[in-house]
């Protein structure tokens, strides 16, 4: 079994977000990145399939600063394979280029199952996973939570709005977006991360062209706005009283 | 019976009773009599499945393997009470208790919530999980401004490291301040790193993340090395160990004080500028990592007794039989861990006892305490008017405006 995980890394939200001068992207110069949390449960689940029985996992993520260290700690975590896809990957790229830059190199890699985070929440024209699945011709599942595998078809948990969760089956090759793992992501020590860059390699694919057609023209990003205020008013029982009794005049209730 | 002779295929428990020598005066484990006093006075002893002594049972029966399994450990709060007890002087704090965590942790057998304050670390520096750009954040409007290491590019007497807690707490953030207060009536000069400051990474050690320690040591040291001091200054116990004990293994040497030892070496200076009474009955709890860890008990008594107004009354376990506040050894991120487990704190134990001095504040010289004190005294019964005051809070106090 050959299972692919596509992920990508998002603005870490743990510092604020300013708006670009340009004021329809954010501001990059001090935003760090991380990997999409999604992206790191469908790391997860990928690994406990592995653990469950035969399968080798292969991660793919788009080459952006700090990709590495999530790379090996995926190695660290269990995964056998490592690659970066390489190109013009520093500028804002969208979900249809990401997908397709993936199609480029999936179907060299043959794989039984794709997995990748259900949604990240810089997405502005969809989700990758349906994307993919739509340039590879396989079926989707998404807001997976759990995963069984046999030899051609997959039993998934699937997640409603309301609590609802169905059970189906899909035929593999497939691709999922996966809403939770069955555990949450696992901790992997500092020295076990440093252990894995010493022996494990990273592979380079080289995306020539990133195709951004199908996405949307963002033409105005910014932060909520204040619309109105609340007022504190002032003083003891007869002044905020008399102070009230103003307002309501001049609102015309009175 | 394991031995300390290497065998050719040594087992899991061989390995790991010969890895125990590694820390200093290690070989005493050899020496362990069972007689359990370890476990008597370990404050969750009583409901570990592997106490120390039994885990050193276990070592020698050849059954280690059983521990990593289980999830006594993650009950340790690294608090030194076996350590300070054992009569045949075993360092099982240091050795065995932290070497125990890092093999349940390797073997991903970890609580969620200490797995978080590891990932923030690692990720950001701190296991609050803040961003590292606001780390100074809690000198701004300080007036005289704090000197910030890389703004001002100069030579300083003092490298002040702040600290985790000192820097986002904003209840601790209180105490820093007060700090910074008392160093410039002083006139010390002194800088801080900000942004450029990581986790001492003490705690993440003694809760089994060595290598996660190991990364923030270098990353510290790095940044030492950039600057010019002669003197590391901390409110930290906890870094303070750090500095005093472990960086210099990692061949990262400076000298250190806790505020409370800086502070006595210029109380004849301090004294004088202490001229506000401050008319509280005040009882000290000893820190797990100035007092048992290291020895450090006369000088916050000294700076409280300096105090006008102030008067010292002694909890029923003082100096070296001190109850640990829970905060220490990953117990500071295991809170919902251990309390699901023994539906006690130990900071509330600690809070009824401050009650029963009769004292009204309690009196702290550790960041993780003013919070963790302040949370039990909502919990415990005739604990409503007990302030938890730092030391440092009492002398800015007494400094006046």
């Amino acid at each position: 079994m050959n299972i692919l995980v596509l992920i990508k890394l998002v603005p870490d939200l743990v510092e604020e977000l300013t708006i670009d001068a340009g004021g329809t992207t954010l501001d990059m110069t001090w935003l760090r990145l991380i990997i999409n949390e999604l992206d790191d449960h469908a790391i997860e689940e990928a690994i406990l399939l592995k653990e469950r029985g035969e399968a080798s996992v292969t991660i793919v993520a788009p080459d952006v600063e700090g990709v590495d260290d999530v790379l090996f700690t995926a190695a660290a975590k269990g995964a056998d394979r490592l690659i970066k896809l390489t190109g013009n990957f520093t500028e804002q790229v969208n979900n249809h280029a990401l997908a397709r830059a993936f199609t480029s190199i999936i179907k060299d890699l043959n794989p039984d199952l794709v997995l990748t985070g259900v949604q990240a929440h810089d997405d502005l024209d969809g989700s990758v996973g349906p994307l993919v699945a739509g340039y590879m011709g396989m079926p989707y599942v998404g807001y997976v939570s759990r995963i069984s595998l046999s030899s051609e078809t997959a039993t998934v948990h699937k997640e409603y709005p309301g609590g609802v969760i169905a059970v189906m089956e899909v035929k593999l090759p497939t691709v999922m977006g996966i809403q939770a793992a069955e555990q949450p992501p696992r901790y992997v020590a500092v020295s076990k991360v440093r252990q894995a860059m010493k022996t494990a390699t990273i592979e380079e694919r080289t995306v020539d062209e990133l195709d951004l057609s199908g996405g949307v023209t963002v033409s105005r990003m910014f932060q909520p706005e204040i619309s109105e205020r609340a007022t504190m008013i002032e003083g003891d029982e007869e002044q905020v009283s008399a102070r009230l009794i103003e307002i309501f005049r001049e609102a015309g209730v009175l | 019976m394991t031995t300390a002779t290497a065998s050719p295929n040594p087992s899991y428990s061989e390995t790991i009773f010969a890895s125990l020598f590694e820390v200093d005066e290690g070989k005493r484990i050899q020496t362990c009599l069972q007689c359990g006093t370890c476990s008597g006075v370990c404050p969750f002893g009583y409901l570990m499945a592997f106490p120390p002594h039994r885990m050193i049972a276990a070592l020698r029966a050849d059954m280690y393997e059983k521990i990593p399994a289980s999830d006594s450990v993650w009950m340790c709060v690294s608090c030194y009470a076996c350590t300070q007890v054992c009569p045949a002087k075993i360092p099982i704090t240091q050795g065995l208790m932290t070497r125990t965590k890092e093999e349940t942790l390797l073997a991903g057998n970890i609580p969620t919530e200490l797995q978080s304050a590891l990932e923030n670390s690692q990720r950001y520096g701190n296991p609050l999980g803040e961003s590292p750009r606001k780390r100074a954040d809690w000198a701004s409007g300080l007036e005289p401004q704090v000197t910030l290491m890389a703004k001002e590019k100069r030579p300083v007497d003092i490298l002040w490291f702040v600290g985790d807690y000192p820097s986002y707490h904003p209840r601790v953030q209180i105490a820093t301040r007060s700090l910074a207060k008392v160093l410039n009536a002083l006139g010390v000069d002194f800088g801080i790193l900000g942004p450029e400051e990581n986790s001492d990474g003490d705690s993440q050690r003694l809760a089994g993340e060595r290598g996660l320690f190991e990364m923030l040591a270098e990353k510290n040291g790095k940044v030492f090395r950039k600057y010019q001091f002669n003197e590391i200054l901390t409110s930290d116990p906890h870094a303070y160990n750090a500095f005093k004990n472990e960086y210099p293994t990692l061949g990262i040497s400076y000298p250190v004080h806790h505020y409370t030892q800086f502070l006595v070496e210029r109380l004849d200076q301090l004294k004088p500028l202490l001229k506000q009474e401050v008319n509280v009955k005040a009882t000290y709890h000893d820190p797990c990592y100035l007092g048992r860890a290291n020895g450090i008990y006369d000088e916050p008594r000294a700076l409280l007794e300096a105090i006008p107004g102030v008067e010292l009354v002694e909890m029923s376990h003082n100096h070296s039989y001190s109850l640990c506040c829970g905060g220490g050894g990953g117990g500071m991120w295991l809170d919902g861990f251990q309390w699901e487990k023994s539906h006690v704190r130990l900071s509330e134990w600690r809070v009824r006892e401050a009650v029963a001095t009769g004292a009204d504040t309690l009196v702290v010289a550790c960041p993780y305490e003013t919070p963790r004190f302040e949370d039990a005294a909502k919990m415990v019964q005739g604990a409503g008017q007990l302030h938890v005051k730092d030391i440092v809070e009492l002398l800015a106090d007494s400094l006046g405006d």
